[in-house]
């Protein structure tokens, strides 16, 4: 499905929470344009949109396990989080879930 | 001087060689350039092969150059090709892989190892000490072989024994002269040298000349003159190194002892140059890296630039580093006749230092063990001309001196292996390089990257620049990401009004940061403005953008301030009606006297801060937490003194405060200690007629006693001292050091002259800067959500197909 979230409900370098359906997606805006992921960390479920984003990078506040925002990859665990695509079109990040 | 398309032929490939290449590109020339070398490997840091054998480096960090970096700058390079033939007259050269036509040839074929004609060399097991196969080789034989024996006692031969001694074998140096190092070093030097070796477990032979090398098929043994039997399972021949003139020889040039050339480098050939180990100017023949660079630079002048230099050699001096050993030489170092000699010497510190003067110009110097001089040494030898302080130059009187490189010229070389100048090290350091770390330096300039020598002079003018990084050695950067020792940093912060974690990571870092970097900064911010920072929440973890401590299920938990741990009836009913409006999963006393509300959701916060009317009580951040009670003399008939008033007033006096790591304080009314307040970080306890304070103490993942600070008369002082105390902790402990570590690092007698017996004006500067901080703090459950409610929104929810 494709979504459209407004600009301003997402603040820069801090994650937004969404939730469509059972789906939860974290969504950051970072400097290298928006990123989102599923937002449940695989190690322990760890909020991920509430990490510390460095570049390409969100930190789980939980347990400090980084995840890769555009692979999915996350530190120590086989496992990756599901990465979707996102970009910015009239003021709003467009999604495709 | 430049000839368009024409061709340059390269025969060698070594760090001369790339030295050469470097000019060629700098001068932008338009030679099409092709290198031949026949080691498979593009070119490597040879100086380094000694740390490789020693394991103090990786043999994948010797390339200097790599294949890439020859395909980007348009040169044509050939491994593993050997040159077979020189046709000089018609300017061809014959490879493994066909013939080559040029327009110019440079030889730069280095040396080979000097072999001596001893029956037994040609064994399986011995060795020479020149390329990587060689370590690789020698590496092999030190997992089985226990005993190796090195022939020759001079430079590459101590640093073949100190790498093989590292390697666990028994090594012993077989030297044909009376002292090591016979032509750098003099008797007093070489004599320190050899000591320091033996003790370190080296066997040390001379004068020694070998008989024969014996084995069946391999090396077993080595016997020497005298019948003297030492068993080998190695052997490494480090007696000296001959140019490599094959090439030259069989096209005919003029070849002494290396390939004849002239200022120039030209050989007899017409389109022919030499340059580096093969080359003999004017009867010399160089090994040392400082003069091979200086003829690359001037034959690059030749072909590409305005032609003007010419080869001058000078006197150069060699760094010789021997596991703790330092030793500097060069020049002569035994006095002649009409010489003048400075002598400072310290047998048992291990320290010899000599300088050799001719009508007051410096014409020799050797130095063991302590190097400091060393730059200021080699520029004066080098440079030549009346040496003013002879004492100054050996450090001498001179113990607080502008740092190490300051009085250097522009163009003194500072990288001897690598042909680095003083004005090429600023540059990188400058606004455009933008290096604050020796690290950095090393990578764009390769300066200090290879022996390591000119690492303090590196680090004298990154200090030089501001960047401090020699002021104090030992400090860890603060993170690799902002790659600055912590009091650097916060001078430059300071310097720079850098008030934001942002600004510092643009300005000073990485530009990014990562989740361990930016919450310290966000903290050294505050401390360092005294609160007058710029507070960037995305640099912070979640619990301090939302003032609330996440739980393992994404939920929070909230914990007002009880001053003291004491509350009363209405403030209680407020929390058990806040707690059932908002259905908390759990309210719990906890170990700090405080009640915790467990199980809030985020986006309740704000309204639940608001309904409980109650400051925050900080314990979900590194920050000044509790100062836990008892009921003192109010209530207790042992209370001897108020430690519930004093309890409320410190706490009252310290909150707000962020700290390096959590702060947990007690104040207990009489020795029985029923606060428990000896474990805590800071604990205050009533005696008869005053009051202890302790500090460090812990009952956590450690337990600790903390260490009594001071006694004092009154609670007004008791306060004062507790204010001090942790205002010093805030501003000199790292980031996440808890005070119980820190305390016990720094030795409670420095932390105790830092603070209760520090000078008057330190003790209010300590108190001015708490003050301020203070005054700076803003209870966050009241400032911050009123001024952004965005952040505590709840989820967005998203139905199925909204419109884009």
């Amino acid at each position: 499905m494709r979504v459209a979230v407004p600009l301003d409900d997402v603040r820069p370098g801090e994650g937004r929470l969404l939730v469509a359906g059972r789906r939860r997606v974290a969504l950051f805006l970072t400097t290298g344009g928006p990123r989102a992921i599923d937002a449940t960390c695989p190690h322990a479920g760890g909020p991920l949109q509430d990490g510390i984003v460095s570049g390409a990078r969100v930190t789980c506040p939980l347990h400090l396990r980084r995840v890769d925002l555009d692979t999915g990859e996350v530190d120590d665990c086989a496992e990756r989080v599901r990465c979707y695509p996102a970009r910015v079109a009239g003021g709003h990040v467009v999604l495709d879930l | 001087m430049t000839a368009p398309g024409k061709r340059l032929a390269v025969v060698g490939n070594g760090m001369i060689s790339v030295s050469l290449l470097d000019q060629l590109v700098r001068l932008e020339s338009r030679w099409r350039i092709s290198v031949f070398g026949d080691e498979p490997h593009p070119a490597y840091d040879r100086i380094g092969l000694s740390q490789v054998l020693a394991g103090d480096r990786a043999a994948d960090d010797l390339p200097l150059r790599d294949r890439d970096w020859y395909a980007s700058h348009g040169v044509e390079l050939h491994t593993g090709c050997r040159v077979l033939a020189l046709d000089a007259e018609r300017c061809r050269l014959a490879t493994a892989r066909g013939d080559v036509d040029f327009d110019a040839c440079v030889l730069a074929t280095g040396s080979l190892p000097f072999v001596p004609p001893i029956p037994g060399a040609g064994l399986d097991g011995v060795l020479g000490f020149r390329t990587i196969e060689d370590v690789d080789a020698m590496l092999e034989r030190a997992r089985t072989g226990r005993s190796a024996v090195v022939i020759g006692g001079g430079l590459l031969g101590l640093e073949a024994a100190r790498g093989l001694l590292a390697r666990g074998m028994q090594v012993t140096v077989v030297h044909l002269v009376d002292r090591l190092m016979e032509r750098q070093l003099d008797d007093g030097a070489a004599g320190l040298v050899r000591e320091e070796l033996e003790r370190m477990g080296l066997r040390v032979l001379l004068p020694a000349s070998t008989r024969r090398i014996e084995g069946e098929g391999r090396v077993e043994a080595v016997v020497l003159d005298g019948g003297a039997v030492l068993p080998a399972d190695l052997v490494v021949i480090c007696a000296g190194i001959k140019p490599n003139v094959a090439l030259a020889a069989a096209a005919g040039l003029d070849v002494g002892r290396g390939v004849r050339v002239d200022d120039r480098m030209a050989t007899s050939a017409p389109a022919v140059h030499a340059i580096g180990e093969c080359a003999e100017h004017d009867g010399v023949t160089y090994g040392l890296v400082p003069p091979l660079h200086e003829q690359a630079a001037v034959l690059a002048s030749q072909l590409a630039g305005d032609g003007a230099a010419t080869f001058r050699p000078l006197a150069t001096a060699a760094r010789l580093k021997v596991a703790g050993i330092d030793v500097f030489a060069g020049g002569r170092t035994t006095p002649e006749a009409g010489d003048q000699e400075v002598l400072l010497r310290d047998d048992g510190g291990g320290v010899y230092k000599k300088l050799v003067l001719r009508d007051d110009a410096l014409v020799g110097v050797a130095l063991v063990g302590d190097l400091g001089p060393m730059a200021a040494v080699s520029d004066a030898l080098t440079r030549g001309g009346r040496v003013r302080d002879r004492l100054a130059l050996l450090g001498v009187g001179a113990a607080v001196g502008p740092p190490p490189g300051a009085d250097l010229a522009d163009d003194a070389v500072v990288c001897g292996c690598n042909g680095v100048t003083r004005a090429a090290i600023v540059a990188a350091i400058g606004a455009e390089g933008g290096c604050t770390t020796r690290e950095c330096v090393a990578r764009r300039t390769r300066a200090s990257s290879s022996c390591g020598s000119c690492a303090p002079v590196v680090d004298g003018l990154l200090q030089l620049a501001g960047m401090g990084r020699a002021a104090a050695p030992d400090a860890p950067d603060v993170c690799t990401c902002v790659p600055l020792p912590r009091a650097a940093l916060r001078e430059r912060v300071l310097g720079l009004g850098l008030r934001s974690v942002s600004e510092v990571l643009e300005r000073l870092g990485d530009g990014v940061g990562c989740h361990r970097c930016r919450p310290a900064l966000s903290y050294y911010l505050d401390v360092w403005w005294c609160g007058e920072h710029r507070e960037e929440p995305a640099s912070r973890h979640v619990n301090d953008r939302v003032h609330a401590n996440i739980q393992r299920d994404g939920t929070f938990s909230v914990v007002p301030r009880i001053r003291g741990g004491v509350t009363s009836p209405a403030e209680l009913r407020r929390i058990a009606d806040v707690a059932e409006r908002y259905q908390v999963g759990a309210v719990k006393i906890t170990g700090g006297q405080r009640i915790d509300l467990l199980g809030v959701r985020k986006e309740d916060l704000p309204a639940v801060w608001t309904e409980l009317g109650m400051p925050s009580g900080h314990a979900y951040t590194k920050a000044v937490r509790t100062v836990k009670s008892c009921v003192g003399t109010d209530w207790c008939r042992y209370g001897v003194g108020d430690s519930t008033d004093l309890a409320v007033r410190l706490e009252s006096a310290l909150e707000g405060l962020y700290t390096p790591h959590k702060l947990k304080l007690g104040v207990t009314g009489c020795p029985r200690n029923c606060a428990e307040v000896t474990v805590k970080d800071l604990g205050i306890v009533a005696v008869v007629g005053g009051w202890e304070l302790y500090v460090a103490g812990a009952a956590g993942m450690t337990v600790r006693k903390g260490d009594l600070l001071c006694t004092v008369a009154t609670p007004e002082q008791a306060l004062e001292e507790a204010a001090i105390a942790v205002q010093h902790y805030r501003e000199q402990a790292e980031y996440l050091e808890r005070m119980y570590h820190f305390v016990p690092r720094v030795g409670i007698e420095a932390f105790r002259a830092a603070t209760v017996d520090a000078t008057a004006g330190a003790r209010r500067g300590l108190l001015e800067r708490f003050r301020r901080s203070r005054d700076n703090a803003r209870d966050p459950w009241r400032s911050v959500p009123a001024s952004d409610p965005s952040r505590f929104r709840a989820p967005l929810a998203l139905a199925e197909e909204p419109a884009p």
